[in-house]
């Protein structure tokens, strides 16, 4: 990573804990394009090994917008930079940022084609 | 003038007889054909291993995440079994979809029994395991699974067909083993072994269909039936692999049905961890550890035993390592490209097929030069399965 990369990353993640101390909610400053044509290759490919491809479930829950929309953005976010424990959900904190998780969630419960 | 007419014609017509025409059957047999399944489609070739060339593409299969398949004893019918519930049965000399039912909600792989009547399916949702004619796909056994809550059974996975029209699985939800016996379909029999161990996730049985084995993901070790005597119970197996040491995150579960056995000895992947398990077949202790590039997802012995190939889970599965059996040591690391899911060898051994999904393509490897000596396109390639495993208990 580039210097100015490294800065303008590090600048996100402050820009996005002060907005988040400041409002009490996570405010998610969202993925460029092609990051965010990664984050979903990502899901469909990586996650879709436990959740299937189109996301309907598989040795994980489904993650359609009827399956999660119980569960708040930052629940989901949460699990999925931190796993959960004792199942096979592992963390994705080392292949994203909290910036792209919240973004994921977000789009998980909106639904994805 | 006449003459060279006629010729003009003759090569016409040797032409049209010699290009594949979709929706045409072709005369030949069907012992070198493989399934490529392309997953992010929905469709699958057809493709004639010994000349390397596609030969029909077929469309429609639903969602393939995961998808596996199984041939008719004829090796003409390819049935391939959809995460979406779909069963399909497919003609591999004409091309085409014979039939297609979506019998579950959400499934994990099938098997075919020792005699090929019986197609049996292993579902997520709703929990269980359905058989079905191999003839018409019509519904002859419906086996639910131990409930886990009032709408939900357990998850059924590592399906696998055993010797005497059986067939074998876990339950990952209540850490279960059952044993179906089909021998009178009309009477199917159903046994029950309790308590195996926690979230088995995936299952294989030997080549001589003797023991069942299903791997653990939430305790150490191996569960393991042995089907000669399974009035003995199921048994526990390396159970002392791992034990206190941290695991890492698993981003890809293993698949044990490529379990390798390579004479006295078996490789299998180690969970949570960047090695292959070497154990010895006879007492199934633990003989060595070979530290590898990541957290292996096949496990593959060539059918000469002298070699293990191994793919990776994510973030490492542009990378193919091959092992040397007699030295356990790692003799080539290959970068193929991100998304290497699946290896199948030719049923002697000389070539093994390889799947590169972000690649687009298949690759044959000469198993003995370790060279790719061909590349057929496929979009977004998952897995490959040679007609071959007809004849393969447990495939
Ligand atoms: C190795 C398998 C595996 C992979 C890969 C995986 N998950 Fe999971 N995931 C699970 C399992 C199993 C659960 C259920 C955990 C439980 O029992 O609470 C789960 C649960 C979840 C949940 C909570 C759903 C709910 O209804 O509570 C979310 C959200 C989720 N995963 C998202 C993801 C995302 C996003 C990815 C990819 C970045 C991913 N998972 C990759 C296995 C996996």
């Amino acid at each position: 990573m580039t210097n100015m990369k490294k800065q303008i990353l590090q600048a996100g993640l402050l820009a996005t804990l002060i907005n988040g101390m400041a409002s009490g909610a996570l405010m998610a400053a969202p993925p460029d394009a092609a990051r965010r044509s990664e984050l979903i290759d990502l899901l469909k490919q990586d996650c879709g090994a436990c959740h299937g491809m189109r996301l309907k479930g598989g040795l994980g829950p489904a993650l359609t917008p009827d399956a999660i929309g119980r569960l708040s953005i930052e629940t989901i976010s949460e699990t999925i930079l931190h796993g959960r424990p004792g199942t096979p959900m592992p963390p994705w904190q080392p292949f994203m940022s909290r910036d792209e998780a919240v973004w994921l969630a977000g789009r998980l419960k909106a639904g994805v084609d | 003038m006449r003459a060279s007419m006629k010729s003009l014609f003759l090569i016409a017509w040797l032409l049209a007889i010699s290009l594949p025409v979709a929706a045409e059957c072709q005369l030949r047999g069907t012992g070198d054909l493989a399934l490529v399944i392309e997953r992010a489609t929905g469709s699958a070739q057809v493709i004639d291993t010994t000349h390397r060339r596609s030969l029909f593409h077929v469309k429609g299969l639903g969602d393939l995440s995961h998808a596996s398949v199984v041939y008719s004893r004829d090796e003409r019918y390819a049935y391939v079994f959809g995460r979406d519930g779909g069963l399909s049965k497919i003609d591999m000399l004409c091309g085409t979809l014979v039939k297609r039912i979506v019998q579950g909600g959400n499934s994990i792989g099938g098997a075919i029994s020792q005699d090929g009547r019986f197609i049996a399916v292993s579902n997520y949702v709703p929990g269980g395991v359905k058989v079905f004619s191999a003839e018409d796909l019509s519904l002859v056994f419906d086996l639910p699974a131990t409930a886990i809550s009032a709408d939900k059974n357990s998850k059924t996975v590592g399906l696998v067909d055993a010797p005497g029209e059986r067939f074998v699985f876990s339950l990952y939800d209540t850490g279960e083993i059952w044993l179906l016996d089909m021998l009178n379909p009309a009477k199917p029999k159903v046994t029950r072994f309790t308590g195996v161990g926690r979230q088995p996730y995936d299952g294989l049985i030997t080549p001589d269909g003797r023991y069942y084995i299903a791997g653990l993901f939430g305790e150490d070790g191996l569960a393991m039936l042995d089907l000669w005597h399974p009035e003995k119970g199921v048994t526990r197996i390396m159970d002392h692999y791992g034990r206190g040491e941290r695991k890492l995150p698993v981003y890809k579960m293993p698949h044990l049905e490529g379990w390798a056995m390579a004479g006295d000895t078996a490789f299998l992947p180690a969970v949570g961890h960047h090695e292959v398990l070497v154990a010895d077949r006879h007492g199934w202790k633990e003989k060595a550890r070979i530290a590898v590039h990541g957290q292996p997802v096949f496990v593959m012995a060539q059918p000469d035993g002298r070699r293990i190939w191994v793919n990776f889970a994510f973030p490492d599965n542009d990378t193919v390592q091959v092992i040397d059996t007699e030295s356990l040591k790692i003799i080539k690391t290959m970068k193929l490209g991100k998304g290497v899911l699946h290896m199948e060898f030719a049923p002697r051994g000389e070539a093994v097929w390889v799947s590169v999904r972000d690649r687009n393509h298949i690759l044959e490897f000469d198993t003995r030069t370790l060279k790719p000596l061909a590349e057929l396109p496929a979009t977004k390639p998952s897995g490959i399965f040679l007609s071959a495993r007809a004849h393969r208990t447990g495939l």
